[in-house]
C-alpha cells in the first residue's frame, strides 16, 4: 500500500464508462448508462439521475439515493418521449433528418400525456425528457395538492418548518388554492413509536422512507402501515417498539414534520441554528456531522454524509451524546492544590511556569504520560514531544464495547489510531498502564502527566495518585484523578476547538469549532504547546493549521497531507 | 340465434356433476394432461426442433388465447417473456382472487370443477418448467378453498400431483393462499408481496415485471382462473383448432356475469365475439330482457371499472372489410359484439367479462357513489393520487347523494379522476378514476341538475348548516 492520502475509501480502477446521449428539456447531454443504485452496485442511469446531471431540478419525496427506490409519491413524474421506430425498427426521422420523437401517452387517450416516475424509469438512447414542461408541471400540482387535501397545515407549530419539503415544493411547485371542500382525514397526534421518535399521523406523506430504512438499512423491520387507502398509518409493530440504535435517522429522512426527535422537539427553530462541520467522537467510526448550535448551546447533532464513512447515517447512542459538553459540573478553572489538601484557583501562565520548573526538574525517565485516544491528534503529537524530552512511557486508554452490523465500531474511542501514529499508545492500546502503575509503587515514576482520562478506573488508583511529586492533569469534568491533580487544566470538548481525528479505518478527518468553552478553560492544543515551547524550548508552530502540518511532515503514513488537503471529508492514512 | 357455447362450463353446469376427481375422470379429465406429458418433440420447418415443452407453450400461443383476469393479454406471449436464463426456478400463481364487483365467473370453477382448474395448471406447469404453483384465492372463498385443498390432495393421491408425475419424473406441488379480503390482491404484483407475507403494495414496473423479477424476484406468471382451464382445452383441441372457436384476435370462449337490471341474471358462456351485447342482455338464451316497463340506461360492460356505456351510443368499429382493407362501421351499443377488441374500440373494455345492466330507475350519481365507495375502500393507498384521489372522490359523491351537492362538482369530480388516471403504480388507478370520468361526462345533465337542486334547496333554506 501506498502512503499517498486519497480522498476514496478504496481507489479501484475506473471502468471504461458507457454514455448514452439524451435530451433533458432540449439540451442535449451525454450521461453514463450505468449508474450506482442505493447500495452502490451500478444498474441503468435513471431519469432523475440523468436530470441532477443535467443540473435540472426533479422534485422527489419518496426516493433518497440511500434507500431502495420506492415508487410512491409519484412526485417525480416527468414527462418523457422516445425515438419513433418504424416498421423496420430503424428511427423515423424529421424532414430537418433529427430523430421524430414519440410523447409519451396514455394508452387509452392518445392525446394526454403519461409522466414515468423518473426516480425508478431507467433512460434510453435518444431519450427526451421534459422535467420543465406544463404537463410535468401539471402533473406536480396536482400531486402536491393531492398530499395537501388531508395534510393539517400546522406549520406553525411544526418542527420541521423550515425544512421542509412539503413547504418548499409547495411554494415552488403548488398552487395557491386548494378545490378541496371535504372534511379531512384525522389520525393520531403524537404517538410514541419508540422511545425516541414522535409521530405525528397526520402529517406523514407515506413515502415510507422511515420504513425502507429501518428495514433495508437498520436491519429492524420495525415499522410499517397499517389500515387502507387515504387512512394508512405509520405504525410501529407492536406500541413503542420502535427502539433500535438507528432510529433518529428517520428524523431525518422523513420529508415532512411527521417524525421527529424526542430530545429536539419543540426546542428550537431550525433557521437559528448554527451549523459547524465535525465529528461524531463516541466510537471509532467517526460518523460526519453537523452540530446545530445557537449562542454557545448544543442542540442537536445530525449526520452529514460521507460515502467513505457513514453514508447519511448515525447511530441514536452517538447523536445524543452531547449533553454532557452543557454539563454543569464542567471544569471551569485552571487550579493548583497544596499540601494541606485546599486548592486555588490560579491564572494560564502561573500554572505552566509552575508545571515547567516542576517538569525541568525531572530525571528522565521518571515521568509517564497517559493520554486518551479522546485527544486529538494534535494534541496527542504534542503530548508525544514532551514525553520525547523526558523519555516518558506513555499510553492511552482502550475503550470497547459491541460493535453491530452498521456504524458502531467496538472501540469506543475516535482517536485510536491517532493514539497509536503519534506514538502514544501501542497497537495493544493500554499495555503499558501496568508497567505505569508499578513504577508509580515502586517510586521510579515521579511525575504523571494525564490527559482525559480518570487514570484511577485502569489500574492507577487514589492511593498510587498520592505517592506521586507531580501530578497534572487535564480534563473535562470532574473524576477522582482530577480531584487528586497538582495541577489541574481545564480542557475543551470536540465541539469547542478544531483538530483532527484517524477513524478505525484510517480516515483523517478535522472538525471545526461550534461553541465557546466553559470559563478558563482552552483547546488543549493551545495550552499544551506553550508547555511544549518552554519545556523544551524548541519552536512550535503557532496555528493549528502550522501544527498539523509539522506533525504530517513527521508521519510518513500521512503521506505529506496538508491541513487544507483534508477536506470535509477527510483523508485515508496508511494504519 | 344466439347460444351459449359451453366449454369451461360444459361439466359444471350438468346436473349431478360433483366437484370430486372420479366425477371429473368419467367426465374426461385429466386426459388432457396425460395428454400433454405425452407430447412428442417436434422439428420445425427451419430446421429447428421443439422441445414438448415448448410445442405445449406454441399451441398456447396459436390458440389466440388472451386472459381472461381482466387486461386480456395473450397468455402465449406472457408465457414467452418468462425469463427461463436466470437459472432461478419458475413460478405460476393462479390468480383466484376474483373481486371486480359484478364479476362471478372463476367462482363457479372454483366450487364446482375444481379439477378442471388443477388438471390447466399442472400442464401449464409442465410447459413452464415450474416446479411449485400457488392458487392465490380470495379470502371471502373459504369452501372454494376447501375444495381446492380436497381435490388437491385427490390429485397428488392419483399421481397427477407431487413427485414424478405419471412416470414421466416431473414433480411439481401447487399450494393454495387465501387471502384476507382486500380487492388489490388480484392486481398481480400485489397479489405477488401478499404471497410473500406482506402487505399487498403493488409493485413498480419497471423493474418488477413478473415474468423477470416476481415471487420472491424469481420469474413468474401469473395468470387467472378461466385462463388456465382453457389450457387444458387447447391441448385437447389443438391451438389451431381451439383458434376456431370465437372470432379472430378475440378466440375461444368466455365466461360473462351478467348482473344488474335484467330478467335472468347470471353466468353464460359465450363465443368471443359471437354474440353482441345486445342479445346478451335482450335474448331469451341469456339476460331476457330488462324488467317489464323500463328502459336502458347504460351498460358497465366489463366489471365495474371498466367505462361505462350510454343507452343510445354509437361507436366506430374498425372492421376488416373482404377486401382485406380497414373500414370504419358504425355499430349501435347493443350491436357491439362482445368481445376484447370491440369494447375496448368503443372507448371502454371487457375486462372481467362482468356487465352490470343499468335501466332507467337507476340514478347515476347513487350508482357511481356506491362504486366510489368500493375504490375508496380498496385503494391500497400506496401511491398519492389514487390514495387521496380514491377517498376524496368518494367524498364529493357522498355529499352529492347527501344533499350537500353543487353544480360545480361534475368538474370538480373529473379534475380529481383525470389527475389519478395513467400516473399510480397500478392500474388501480384506473379502475377507480374511469367510472367517475365516463359517469360525469356521459351523464353530465344528471350530476349537474343533482348538485343545482342542492343548491336551490340550500339557498331556500339558509340555516341549514352550509358546505
Ligand atoms: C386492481 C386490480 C385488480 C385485479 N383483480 C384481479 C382478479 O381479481 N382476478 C384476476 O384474475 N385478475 C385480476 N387483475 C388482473 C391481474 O393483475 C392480472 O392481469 C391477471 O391475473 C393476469 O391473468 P390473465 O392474463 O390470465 O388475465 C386485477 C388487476 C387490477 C389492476
Ligand atoms: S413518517 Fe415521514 S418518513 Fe415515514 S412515511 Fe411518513 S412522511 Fe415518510
Ligand atoms: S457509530 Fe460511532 S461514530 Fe457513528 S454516531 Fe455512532 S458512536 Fe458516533
Ligand atoms: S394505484 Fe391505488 S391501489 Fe394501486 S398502488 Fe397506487 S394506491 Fe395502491
Ligand atoms: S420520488 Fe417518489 S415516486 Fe419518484
Amino acid at each position: 500500500m501506498s502512503n499517498v492520502a486519497t480522498t476514496a475509501p478504496a481507489p479501484a480502477a475506473p471502468p471504461p464508462v458507457e454514455k448514452l446521449k439524451i435530451k433533458v428539456d432540449g439540451r442535449e447531454i451525454e450521461v453514463p448508462k450505468l449508474m450506482p443504485d442505493w447500495q452502490g452496485r451500478l444498474q441503468p442511469t435513471t431519469m432523475l439521475q440523468a436530470c441532477q446531471i443535467a443540473g435540472a431540478e426533479v422534485p422527489h419525496y419518496c426516493y433518497h439515493p440511500k434507500l431502495p427506490v420506492a415508487g410512491n409519491c409519484r412526485m417525480c413524474l416527468v414527462e418523457f418521449g422516445t425515438p419513433m421506430m418504424g416498421p423496420d425498427r430503424k428511427p423515423v426521422l424529421n424532414p430537418d433528418g433529427t430523430p421524430k420523437i414519440a410523447k409519451s401517452v396514455l394508452p387509452y387517450e392518445p392525446g394526454t400525456p403519461r409522466g414515468a416516475i423518473a426516480c425508478a424509469t431507467p433512460i434510453s438512447p435518444g431519450m427526451e425528457i421534459y422535467p420543465g414542461s406544463a404537463a410535468t408541471q401539471q402533473m406536480r400540482e396536482a400531486v402536491l395538492e393531492s398530499l395537501l387535501i388531508n395534510h393539517p397545515l400546522d406549520c406553525p407549530i411544526c418542527d420541521q418548518a423550515g425544512e421542509c419539503k412539503l413547504q418548499e415544493y409547495s411554494v415552488e411547485h403548488g398552487q395557491a388554492n386548494s378545490r378541496f371542500v371535504e372534511t379531512k382525514v384525522h389520525k393520531p397526534k403524537a404517538v410514541d413509536l419508540g422511545p425516541r421518535i414522535v409521530l405525528d399521523d397526520e402529517r406523514c406523506i407515506l413515502c415510507t422512507r422511515c420504513i425502507r430504512f429501518s428495514r433495508d438499512i437498520a436491519g429492524d423491520d420495525a415499522l410499517g402501515i397499517v389500515n387502507r387507502g387515504s387512512y394508512n398509518t405509520i405504525a410501529a409493530w407492536k406500541e413503542g417498539a420502535f427502539d433500535n440504535n438507528y432510529t433518529l435517522n428517520t428524523v431525518d429522512l422523513c420529508p415532512v414534520g411527521a417524525l421527529t426527535s424526542r430530545d429536539f422537539r419543540f426546542k428550537m427553530r431550525v433557521w437559528f441554528l448554527k451549523e459547524t462541520r465535525s465529528v461524531c467522537t463516541s466510537c471509532s467510526t467517526g460518523c460526519n456531522i453537523t452540530i446545530g448550535s445557537r449562542e454557545d448551546v448544543i442542540h442537536r447533532y445530525e449526520p452529514r454524509d460521507n460515502d467513505a464513512v457513514n453514508a447519511a447515517w448515525m447511530c441514536d447512542a452517538g447523536r445524543l451524546n452531547y449533553k454532557w459538553v452543557g454539563r454543569p459540573d464542567r471544569l471551569k478553572e485552571v487550579r493548583r492544590r497544596n499540601a494541606d489538601g485546599t486548592s486555588d484557583r490560579i491564572p494560564w501562565e502561573t500554572a505552566i511556569r509552575e508545571i515547567t520548573a516542576r517538569l525541568s526538574n525531572a530525571v528522565s525517565g521518571s515521568v509517564a504520560v497517559v493520554a486518551s485516544a479522546r485527544q486529538t491528534t494534535e494534541e496527542l503529537h504534542l503530548l508525544k514531544k514532551l514525553a520525547n524530552r523526558f523519555g516518558a512511557i506513555t499510553d492511552s486508554v482502550p475503550r470497547t464495547g459491541e460493535a453491530d452490523r452498521l456504524l458502531v465500531s467496538a472501540d469506543r474511542n475516535p482517536n485510536s489510531n491517532g493514539a497509536r501514529l503519534t506514538g502514544i499508545a501501542y497497537t495493544e492500546m493500554g499495555i503499558r498502564l501496568p508497567e505505569i502503575a508499578e513504577g508509580i509503587r515502586s517510586g521510579s515514576i515521579r511525575t504523571l502527566v494525564v490527559f482525559g482520562e480518570d487514570v484511577t478506573q485502569h489500574g492507577i488508583g487514589a492511593d498510587l495518585l498520592a505517592r506521586l511529586e507531580t501530578l497534572v492533569v487535564s480534563d473535562i469534568l470532574p473524576n477522582p484523578t482530577t480531584a487528586a491533580a497538582h495541577y489541574l487544566l481545564p480542557g475543551c470538548a470536540h465541539a469547542e476547538k478544531r483538530g483532527t481525528y484517524i477513524n478505525g479505518k484510517g480516515r483523517l478527518q478535522r472538525f471545526l469549532k461550534a461553541v465557546e468553552p466553559h470559563g478558563d478553560a482552552r483547546p488543549e492544543w493551545e495550552f499544551l504547546r506553550e508547555l511544549v515551547t518552554a519545556v523544551t524550548a524548541q519552536a512550535v508552530p503557532a496555528t493549528l493549521e502550522g501544527l498539523f502540518n509539522e506533525m504530517s511532515d513527521g508521519i510518513p503514513a500521512f503521506g505529506g497531507v496538508r491541513w487544507a488537503g483534508i477536506g470535509d471529508l477527510g483523508v485515508n492514512v496508511t494504519i | 340465434m344466439p347460444e351459449e357455447f359451453k366449454l369451461i362450463t360444459k361439466n359444471l353446469d350438468q346436473p349431478g356433476f360433483t366437484p370430486d376427481i372420479g366425477c371429473y375422470q368419467r367426465h374426461g379429465g385429466y386426459e388432457a394432461l396425460r395428454k400433454a406429458l405425452s407430447t412428442a418433440a417436434r422439428d420445425l420447418p427451419d430446421g429447428k426442433k421443439q422441445s414438448p415443452q415448448e410445442v405445449i407453450r406454441d399451441e398456447v400461443l396459436k390458440s389466440g388465447l388472451r386472459g381472461r383476469g381482466g387486461a386480456g393479454f395473450s397468455a402465449g406471449l406472457k408465457w414467452s417473456f418468462v425469463d427461463r436464463r436466470s437459472g432461478k426456478p419458475i413460478y405460476l400463481i393462479c390468480n383466484a382472487d376474483e373481486s371486480e364487483p359484478g364479476t362471478f365467473k372463476d367462482r363457479q370453477i372454483l366450487h364446482r370443477d375444481p379439477h378442471q382448474l388443477i388438471e390447466g395448471m399442472i400442464i401449464s406447469c409442465w410447459a413452464n418448467d415450474v416446479k411449485l404453483a400457488y392458487i392465490y384465492i380470495r379470502g371471502e372463498m373459504p369452501i372454494a378453498a376447501r375444495r381446492l385443498n380436497q381435490a388437491l390432495a385427490e390429485a397428488r393421491a392419483a399421481g397427477f400431483l407431487g413427485k414424478n408425475i405419471l412416470g414421466t419424473g416431473y414433480d411439481l406441488e401447487i399450494h393454495v393462499h387465501r387471502g384476507a379480503g382486500a380487492y388489490i390482491c388480484g392486481e398481480e404484483t400485489g397479489l405477488i408481496e401478499s404471497l410473500e407475507g406482506k402487505r399487498p403494495y403493488p409493485r413498480i414496473k419497471p423493474p418488477y415485471f413478473p415474468a423477470v423479477l416476481g415471487l420472491y424476484l424469481c420469474p413468474t406468471i401469473v395468470n387467472n382462473v378461466e385462463t388456465l382451464c382453457h389450457v387444458r382445452h387447447i391441448v385437447t383441441l389443438g391451438g389451431a383448432e381451439y383458434a376456431k372457436l370465437g372470432t379472430p384476435n378475440n378466440t375461444g370462449t368466455r365466461i360473462v356475469s351478467l348482473s344488474g337490471d335484467v330478467q335472468r341474471p347470471g353466468y353464460y358462456e359465450i363465443e368471443v365475439g359471437k354474440v353482441t351485447l345486445g342479445e346478451l342482455i335482450q335474448h331469451p338464451n341469456f339476460g331476457g330482457g330488462l324488467r317489464p316497463g323500463r328502459q336502458l340506461k347504460a351498460i358497465i360492460p366489463g366489471g365495474s371499472s371498466s367505462k361505462v356505456l350510454k343507452a343510445g351510443e354509437k361507436f366506430q368499429l374498425k372492421r376488416k372489410g373482404p377486401d382485406g382493407q380497414m373500414t370504419s362501421v358504425e355499430t349501435a351499443l347493443l350491436d357491439l359484439p362482445y368481445d376484447f377488441d370491440s369494447l375496448q374500440q368503443a372507448g371502454t373494455m371487457s375486462g372481467s367479462s362482468a356487465i352490470i345492466v343499468l335501466d332507467d330507475s337507476r340514478s347515476m350519481v347513487a350508482t357511481l357513489g356506491n362504486l366510489s365507495e368500493f375504490y375508496a375502500h380498496e385503494s391500497c393507498g400506496q401511491c398519492t393520487p389514487c390514495r387521496e384521489g380514491a377517498l376524496w372522490m368518494e367524498k364529493a359523491l357522498h355529499r352529492l347523494n347527501h344533499g350537500e351537492g353543487r353544480k360545480s362538482d361534475a368538474d370538480y369530480l373529473l379534475h380529481i379522476a383525470q389527475n389519478i388516471q395513467g400516473r399510480t403504480i397500478c392500474a388501480f388507478g384506473e379502475a377507480a378514476s374511469w367510472p367517475v370520468l365516463s359517469f360525469v361526462k356521459k351523464f353530465r345533465d344528471e350530476f349537474e341538475s343533482k348538485g343545482a337542486a342542492d343548491e336551490s334547496a340550500r339557498a331556500a333554506n339558509p340555516a341549514r348548516p352550509q358546505h
